[in-house]
């Protein structure tokens, strides 16, 4: 019998859920939603995730390509370097992009000497650390989805005098439109909730670096009503994600 | 068949759930019918405690074989938010007056705290001193990387202090969870300076530069020690807060650079 587990497995995820529906501080709430500190810390998580997923989608697609379409030698290698992020425990990610962005770093000193440019505590090095933990999301969906078209269509427009570009522009995109979109949204996700990277690489200002995840650990210990006020608009933005991913539009995608 | 499969089930959910249970269960026990403490004392203390409470809870299983002492170091507003939740520890040593409050006020803490130590605030630079700190007045200043503690733990509460008695607005680019993510933000010479605890400049060894500023002495830091309420080793306790306060251990505070009272 399947079903007494299954029902065991349904409880423990979504007790906690409604245990934080329970505790919120209903009557404060919006105040508290419409605060200064709530405002700052979702419109920086907001624009975070938005440029961390811009730059998933621009270097991540071509990736995706590359590992689905091109005959490279050591594939299987390159898509697992790749799954290394999903799986890295996040501070991991952010110790490690520490020691290469940071200003002593391996690349980081160069930025520094040369450029004067450092990215730990600025909203930049937030951005980075977001884009490093959710791009392996993207990446998996769209070589999914590509893997799962027919290449006939573009060999078809090849052999009707498109180039490489066109054929990837109105052939290609189009047709994994909906494994990008499934992508964007995962990475898009993953990207706000980013905790473990973005305080352990980017640090914690308020307005700067101080993210939504961020936010709610601070402020656990002097004011846990807001704290929970916080997690749950998250756990609305985090809703509202899953909704938008449903069936119909990205049938065949995920 | 069907009756089987389902008991079958029942039966593997009551087994997790009980080897669950069991993985909550802790080993702390007070003292037996000889007198002799044993049992596991969980301490709870500030960050900047780390090497003295680690030495002097070695010096302590040595003298009470059969104790064997286990922290939580970290930023003491978080660890009094532990308590307050209902964290199983036995001592709570903070880094200010006001966590410990905030304990006393949830009803952790009956017993009266004691000061055990105080401590004042260092300016701490990476080895060389990149930035080219001379004292205080550079944390006004928007071009240093600049490093404090979060004004909720007691490091980051004193720098507001010390702040606010010279007249500078500080410009920090980060607020750390405890004084040793400050430090160790300045060991990787990611900031140019920072304000941490004298002690935690001398525990840095030479990974790290001290400058004194003449405002240090304005603001000390004094840390309360106290068995807590609940503590499920509550002899144990007692005797580590005891042992806190004795001669042995005011030498190691001393020589880690803490005043004793």
């Amino acid at each position: 019998m399947l079903v007494l587990p299954a029902l065991c497995a349904l409880a423990f995820l979504v007790t906690p859920l409604i245990g934080l529906l329970v505790r919120t501080p209903w009557a404060s709430l919006s105040d508290r939603l419409f605060s200064a500190e709530v405002g700052t810390a979702l419109r920086l998580s907001l624009i975070c995730a938005t440029c961390a997923t811009a730059i998933c989608l621009v270097l991540g697609i071509p990736l995706a390509w590359l590992l689905a379409r091109a005959q490279l030698p050591g594939r299987g290698v390159i898509r697992a370097l790749v799954t290394v992020p999903l799986v890295l425990p996040p501070v991991v990610g952010g110790v490690a992009l520490l020691l290469v962005f940071g200003r002593r770093g391996l690349l980081g000193q160069y930025l520094y000497d040369w450029f004067g440019v450092s990215l730990p505590f600025t909203t930049p090095g937030v951005v980075v650390a977001e884009a490093f933990v959710a791009m392996p999301f993207l990446v998996i969906s769209v070589e999914g989805a590509l893997r799962s078209t027919d290449t006939r269509y573009e060999e078809a427009a090849a052999t009707l005098g498109a180039s490489p570009w066109y054929t990837f522009r109105r052939v290609t995109l189009p047709a994994i439109a909906p494994g990008v979109i499934a992508g964007g949204v995962l990475c898009w996700a993953r990207a706000l909730g980013e905790f473990g990277a973005t305080i352990t690489f980017a640090g914690n200002f308020p307005g700067r670096t101080t993210t939504m995840p961020l936010a709610v650990y601070l402020a656990l210990e002097t004011d846990p009503d807001a704290a929970i006020v916080l997690s749950l608009v998250l756990l609305l933005v985090s809703v509202a994600v899953l909704v938008s991913l449903r069936e119909r539009w990205i049938r065949g995608a995920v | 068949m069907q009756i089987f499969r389902t008991a079958g089930a029942a039966a593997a959910v009551v087994a997790v759930t009980a080897a669950l249970a069991g993985c909550g269960s802790d080993d702390a026990t007070s003292t037996s019918a000889t007198g002799q403490l044993s049992g596991t004392v969980t301490v709870f203390a500030a960050a900047s405690l780390t090497e003295t409470f680690t030495k002097l809870g070695h010096d302590f299983e040595a003298a009470h074989p059969g104790v064997k002492v286990v922290y939580s170091f970290g930023g003491s507003s978080a660890l009094a938010a532990q308590i307050e939740q209902g964290a199983p520890a036995d001592v709570f040593a903070s880094a200010a007056p006001a966590n410990m409050q905030q304990v006393i006020d949830a009803g952790e803490v009956t017993a009266k705290p004691e000061t055990f130590v105080s401590n004042r605030l260092e300016i701490a630079v990476p080895k060389g001193n990149p930035g080219t700190i001379t004292g205080l007045a550079d944390f006004g200043r928007t071009e240093p990387r600049i490093a404090l503690c979060a004004v909720q733990v007691p490091c980051g509460a004193a720098a507001e202090k010390v702040f606010q008695i010279s007249g500078i607005t500080p410009q920090p680019d980060t607020r750390e969870q405890d004084v040793k993510a400050v430090l160790t933000k300045v060991t990787l010479d990611e900031v140019d300076a920072a304000l941490v605890y004298r002690t935690d400049v001398q525990a840095a060894g030479d990974k790290v530069q001290g400058i004194d500023f003449p405002e240090s002495g304005k603001v000390i830091n004094t840390y309360p020690i106290a068995p807590l309420a609940k503590a499920p080793n509550a002899a144990a306790a007692a005797a580590f807060v005891d042992y806190i306060h004795s001669d042995p251990a005011k030498k190691v505070f001393a020589a880690a650079g803490f005043d004793t009272p």
